[in-house]
């Protein structure tokens, strides 16, 4: 017996041991980077769980590319980036929360970061308050021009506008407007139903599912009553119920060229997960699709894919994550220190990019102008780019078809006008 | 008169995707009165193997691929059967009688799972594979000493933790040696793609309509699902069972029916019944890690709506509920109405997919003021565990 007791000792020892020498060797493996000469720490926060981590990634993806580019260049002001990242966990008030760590504890110079307008929202309070530096990626309602955030994203008159006049010249005057149910599509389709109005189309329906719900039955029934001749469906569903509206719209016999339907949540990455099969040949608007044709994005797209491996593709959002960097880094080069934020500030105005997409700029509502384009999904999950703008559109904030801010404007480069002054 | 026929067609097609998801559950909370917060991604677990299967079937040629559901319908119910047995053999046994604990470790093994399939690479598969053989052969070998009994309290935690330790240490192995194709997941956080044959995608055209495949072919899935779950518990001899475990186990367990087996039997066929529900929505909507939290309230409430203990009670909630969704929700009643107000802007007003099931809920929940015990309460003695 005390012989089998001390061999299995040895045994749990043994092991034991070198169990926890080869844990304490993998785990001491990762090198502090930085180190030596000046750094300039910048912070990232996003989900990175959650419901909106997978959106959420992929930016952070295009951000920490960007950063690495720079970095390789030689940095900014002659010193390294180093990122802090957070994670706001699809959660709104660990936004704001982590939002006051990296500017209290981290000392992060800007933020880049948030994804929904809620998260949006949730840390404007604190940037507010701080008086510190957000940069926003994503495309989204209006209606909001903070001092304290920079906006890459389209506003509603860059994205949601264009496609309407477009489908109303190309596709029908008969509008189905579908969404899912919270701040972003309720906006949207009352900037369009305003239009509509405004020029000669009409509304002949609206619906909202849950987030995430997928039964739609109701709603195909509906569109079919409202348009039996065929119309156009506007959608603004965002997440899973997209998946379920593109197939049961299929099995229900509305096809694309009776009932086209234009998205403004469709990128390159949600065809994929819905599969390509039921959304060939309907539309989606965005400033930017991975088949845009410019030397800048191709150059781009090469990086992303030897970056991040052959079978990523790259979208929207994640393109203004990428330019974000880059006009934050151009305004602290101008102002010639990074800590200042009042000068960056004032520097960010009126940079321009050589984007992927086409020339940006910079405008004193801290908006940028941007490139509308529409594409059609083809056979091979990406899009042929239809129709575009001639060049970039200027940024609205506050929309000038809802009543409530019609005639108002934003300017933060003259202290007298500020985020909301009658034009 | 069309109108009214496709109008039953389409409540008929909600309810029986209810149906579809709370059968599984109508036995396993029904029948042995287990809230299971993971039947939800059982489901999950059934509609990822339906994208398994679909995905090798593609590299046997076009012929294969166009029936593949009907592969993927078993080997989506023999997953969701054992990980259903394995949940039960682990957690739920322990939990008979309590279900405070239940609801909450069912309700981690949900997280649990649909971590699982965000992160699962071949490393970590490997890694599981390894401490299952470590510990599981472990165990073996140890229980055959003669002073097992005397040595267990600390062996079982030693060659846990040392089995746990020998997985990890796998696991960082393989990751640091940077093999590409292991340390990549799986599937992923992001949605999979099921596309479904072109025969499921289309639809039979009648008159204006159209009515879709995808549908008819759940409908007709229930139906025999039905059936087979009928005549299960009816006419076999593991129904009789685990029908007389149901009324009344001691006296079941006297008579020499070996009760762990039974409830083991049925936990695992209504997990199984939720893995071929699994597959069966891949048709309808998307498939992601979160896909059975978009049903789990709803097949909660059809078998609370129903009565629980009650097959007949579960047909007739998820056919109402689904009905009265699609009639409200699609505003099929309003030109019935026209100028019977204030019905008729009532009608209008509730008339989306979102604010129908306001309503719907609103009924539910008076409806179970009336009747707490659902529609077909089970009279006499209850179940008792």
């Amino acid at each position: 017996m005390a012989q089998g007791l001390g061999r299995r000792k040895f045994l749990i020892y043994g092991s034991a041991g070198l169990g926890t020498s080869l844990l304490l060797k993998a785990c001491g493996g990762s090198p502090t980077s930085g180190g030596g000469g000046d750094i300039i720490k910048v912070g990232i926060l996003h989900s990175y769980s959650g419901t909106l981590a997978i959106s959420e990634r992929t930016v952070v993806d295009a951000e920490m590319l960007a950063i690495q580019e720079i970095n390789a260049a030689g940095g900014v002001l002659g010193k390294q980036i180093e990122v802090v990242q957070e994670d706001g966990s699809s959660d709104w008030p660990t936004f704001a929360e982590k939002a006051e760590k990296l500017i209290e504890k981290d000392q992060v110079v800007t933020i880049f970061g948030c994804w929904t307008s809620a998260s949006r929202k949730a840390v404007k309070d604190v940037f507010e308050s701080k008086n510190h530096m957000l940069w926003y990626p994503v495309q989204y309602e209006g209606q909001e021009c903070s001092k304290n955030i920079f906006y890459t994203g389209a506003t509603p008159n860059q994205q949601i506008e264009p496609a309407v006049d477009w489908l109303l010249a190309n596709k029908g005057k008969e509008f189905f407007l579908v969404g899912s149910d919270y701040v972003f599509p309720r906006t949207a389709n009352t900037i369009i139903k305003e239009q509509l109005k405004a020029k000669g189309g009409t509304t002949v329906g609206e619906d909202y599912l849950p987030l995430g719900n997928i039964e739609v039955t109701g709603i195909i029934s509906k569109i079919k009553g409202a348009l039996p001749n065929g119309g156009v469906i506007f959608n603004s569903l965002n997440g899973d119920s997209n998946a379920a509206f593109f197939k049961q719209l299929k099995s229900s016999g509305l096809t694309p060229d009776k009932y086209p339907t234009m998205s403004v949540s469709i990128a390159e990455e949600e065809v994929r997960q819905i599969g390509k099969d039921f959304l060939v040949g309907h539309y989606a608007a965005w400033n930017y699709f991975q088949t845009v044709d410019t030397p800048q994005n191709k150059e781009w797209v090469k990086r992303f894919k030897a970056e991040y491996g052959e079978d990523r593709v790259t979208n929207d959002p994640m393109e203004a994550a990428y330019i974000m960097v880059y006009l934050w880094k151009q305004a602290v080069e101008k102002a010639g220190t990074a800590e200042d934020l009042e000068k960056v500030r004032m520097a960010a105005i009126g940079q321009s990019f050589d984007a992927p997409e086409g020339k940006v700029t910079m405008k004193a509502n801290h908006h940028i102008t941007k490139t509308v384009r529409i594409g059609k999904v083809r056979d091979d999950g990406l899009f042929d780019i239809v129709w575009s703008t001639d060049g970039p559109l200027e940024p609205e904030p506050w929309n000038q078809y809802v009543p409530a801010t019609k005639g108002y404007g934003c300017d933060w480069s003259d202290p007298s006008k500020g985020g909301k002054y009658k034009i | 008169m069309l109108e009214l026929l496709i109008a039953i067609f389409n409540g008929i097609s909600i309810g029986s995707v209810l149906l579809m998801a709370a059968l599984g559950l109508a036995i396993v909370f029904g029948l042995m009165g287990v809230i299971n917060l993971a039947h939800g991604e059982l489901m999950m677990l059934g509609a990822y193997t339906t994208f398994v299967v679909q995905n090798v079937l593609k590299g046997w040629g076009d012929s294969w691929f166009e029936v593949y559901i009907f592969l993927a319908l078993p080997a989506a119910f023999l997953v969701a059967a054992l990980a259903g047995l394995i949940l039960e053999k682990g957690v739920i046994r322990y939990l008979y009688g309590r279900p405070l604990e239940t609801l909450l470790a069912t309700w981690g093994v949900s997280l649990i799972l649909r971590q699982f399939v965000r992160s699962v690479n071949g490393a970590m598969a490997m890694g599981i594979g390894v401490f299952c053989c470590l510990f599981f052969g472990g165990l073996f070998l140890l229980r055959r000493r003669r002073n097992w009994e005397r040595i267990k309290k600390w062996a079982i935690p030693t060659i846990g933790s040392l089995s746990l330790a020998m997985a990890i240490f796998k696991i960082l192995l393989l990751v640091n040696l940077g093999n590409k194709a292991l340390t990549k997941p799986w599937f992923s956080a992001r949605n999979v793609d099921v596309t479904a044959p072109v025969w499921l995608q289309g639809g039979l055209p009648l008159g204006d309509f159209q009515i879709p495949s995808a549908r008819i072919f759940i409908i007709i899935l229930t139906l025999l699902c039905l059936i087979g779950t009928y005549w299960f518990l009816h006419r076999s001899q593991w129904g009789l069972r685990i029908r007389a475990v149901t009324q009344n186990r001691t006296m079941s367990a006297c008579l020499g029916v070996r009760t762990s087996q039974v409830d083991g039997l049925t936990f695992a066929l209504g997990s199984g019944l939720a893995g071929i529900a699994g597959c069966a929505v891949t048709l309808l909507g998307s498939v992601g890690p979160n896909t059975g939290q978009n049903y789990i309230v709803d097949t909660f409430i059809v078998v609370v709506v129903g009565g629980v203990g009650n097959l007949l009670g579960t047909i007739v909630a998820a056919m109402g509920i689904g009905t009265l969704d699609y009639l409200i929700g699609s505003k099929t009643l309003v030109p019935m109405l026209v100028g019977v107000e204030p019905w008729e802007s009532f009608f209008d007003f509730f008339g989306t997919t979102s604010m129908s099931k306001v309503i719907v809920f609103a009924l539910i929940i008076a409806f179970l003021q009336i009747k707490p015990a659902g529609m077909f309460p089970q009279k006499g003695r209850t179940s008792e565990l």
